[in-house]
């Protein structure tokens, strides 16, 4: 079921394919927690990092050295070939050659894209400036499945859904299964038009407002994104917005029993410390899946099919 | 068929008939040079090019026509024409006489000839790859980059390369 060279963009997954990577990532769950494993032995994932990040790339490492495979770093950009002016092409061709796979972060939008027409080994798109990230997306797909139910899923995705990549390829990825979506976000926030017409275009129900509070009786997933205090020129607008998105216990006395909240993270107030407590909070058992989903990808990418 | 009227008396012809070559013709008014852009056909070309614009037409009301001398273009290069003159007609001449004639159609996929309009696109480097836009729409034309995924609808002209 699951036979592509690379991991680029949700688009190209079909629901078959992702059903194939969430089944893998299932099985290998006690690997993820500390179960020897070497099927990855002897093999090496090459991680390409052109920007920070903290959970996504020790998350890969921990994948693969789960699998019993060790991990190359390209190390500061600024002590690399790429400060010499050298094209990402010829980078990737270069790693390319001493890796099994390639883990690629970027700030261009289509550069994990580039990376895949010349690297000689499988790419992992680990984010393309406010392009995809992928595996973020199965991860997601994966604790939904877990801890909630894919099925006539009712979710309301909040917060930044303009800008926040997460959330554009999350609801692509679910209306794939018919999920109905609801847009909660304020009105500059609000996630773009063409987005919205492909989920339409694909039959999907979404709804949009700005009420938090109108919701959070309906559904079963509270995905929450981070505002960023950047994308507001007046600082008084954005604490009047930001205290609308945020999640206390107090605010979810309204909500379904079994209510699970999810966040990629870092948070920083949209969810009260206090809710962490609550059985609703599964934002840190999101972040550990991103350890299954990532092993599962690796293991189809370097051993092929599933 | 010559490059006569219907009961072979001579049009009104504002440039002559041409012996050998292509002639695109139905292109929408306005849009003739962009024509020539997306042919490659620039400034220092060593082919007789003629360009008639703004000619009355009863399908498009006013309508651009482009005659390229000794050259037969091949179908995937007037294919790309499609981007910006859906209603264009190429005709194949040799000795004056139509020897083909047929109606552009856009290719799954252009290579090469219009620029994403996403200023952080990979393909807007100096990276070693050409543009590649994916033709997800007919009509209207609704592109999509092939790297940075980002629709291209309007004001296509705009980003020929």
């Amino acid at each position: 079921m699951f036979n592509k060279r690379h991991v680029l963009s949700m688009r190209e997954f079909s629901r078959e394919e992702i059903d194939s990577v969430l089944d893998l990532a299932a099985s290998l769950e006690p690997y993820a927690r500390g179960k020897k494993s070497e099927t990855l032995s002897g093999k090496i994932l090459a991680l390409l990092f052109f920007e920070p990040s903290t959970r996504t790339r020790m998350s890969f490492e921990t994948a693969m050295k789960r699998l019993g495979g060790s991990v190359i770093n390209l190390g500061p950009a600024e002590g690399s070939s790429i400060s010499k002016g050298e094209s990402l092409a010829d980078t990737v061709r270069v790693i390319g050659g001493y890796a099994d796979a390639l883990v690629i972060r970027h700030p261009k939008e289509g550069s994990a894209r580039l990376a895949s027409e010349f690297s000689p080994v499988p790419v992992l798109n680990a984010g393309d400036g406010a392009g995809h990230h992928p595996t973020q997306t199965l991860l997601d797909l994966y604790t939904i499945k877990k801890e909630s139910r894919l099925e006539d899923l009712s979710i309301a995705l909040v917060g930044d859904l303009k800008y926040g990549r997460t959330v554009h390829s999350l609801a692509y990825a679910l209306s794939l299964y018919g999920a109905d979506i609801t847009l909660v976000s304020p009105p500059t926030l609000r996630m773009p038009e063409p987005i919205k017409a492909d989920l339409s275009s694909k039959g999907t129900a979404v709804r949009e407002t700005c009420d938090l509070g109108e919701v959070i009786s309906g559904v079963d997933v509270l995905y929450m994104t981070r505002i960023q205090r950047e994308r507001f020129p007046d600082p008084v607008e954005y604490s009047k917005v930001a205290r609308s998105y945020r999640i206390t216990p107090e605010f979810l006395a309204k909500a379904r029993e079994n209510l699970i909240i999810m966040h990629p993270l870092p948070r920083v107030d949209e969810i009260a410390p206090s809710v962490d407590e609550t059985p609703h909070a599964k934002y840190f058992q999101q972040s550990f899946y991103g350890v299954p989903v990532r092993m599962a990808l690796l293991k189809m990418l370097i051993c092929g099919g599933d | 068929m010559s490059e006569t009227g219907q009961r072979g008396e001579p049009r009104e012809l504002r440039v002559k008939p041409i012996r050998n070559g292509t002639v695109i013709d139905h292109i929408a008014g306005g849009q003739a040079l962009n024509v020539l852009k997306i042919l490659g056909i620039s400034g220092t070309t060593d082919a007789t090019v003629s360009v008639v614009m703004n000619v009355e037409s009863g399908k498009l009301g006013k309508k651009d026509i482009v005659k390229v001398e000794d050259r037969e273009l091949l179908e995937e290069e007037v294919n790309r024409i499609a981007l910006i003159a859906p209603a264009a007609t190429i005709n194949i001449i040799r000795d004056y006489e139509v020897i083909e004639k047929r109606c552009v159609d856009l290719p799954e996929e252009i290579v090469g000839v219009v620029r994403c309009q996403n200023p952080s696109c990979i393909s807007n480097t100096s990276e070693p790859i050409r543009s590649r836009m994916l033709v997800k729409a007919k009509n209207p034309v609704l592109l999509r980059c092939l790297y940075c995924e980002q629709p291209l609808t309007d004001k296509i002209a705009d980003y020929l390369i």
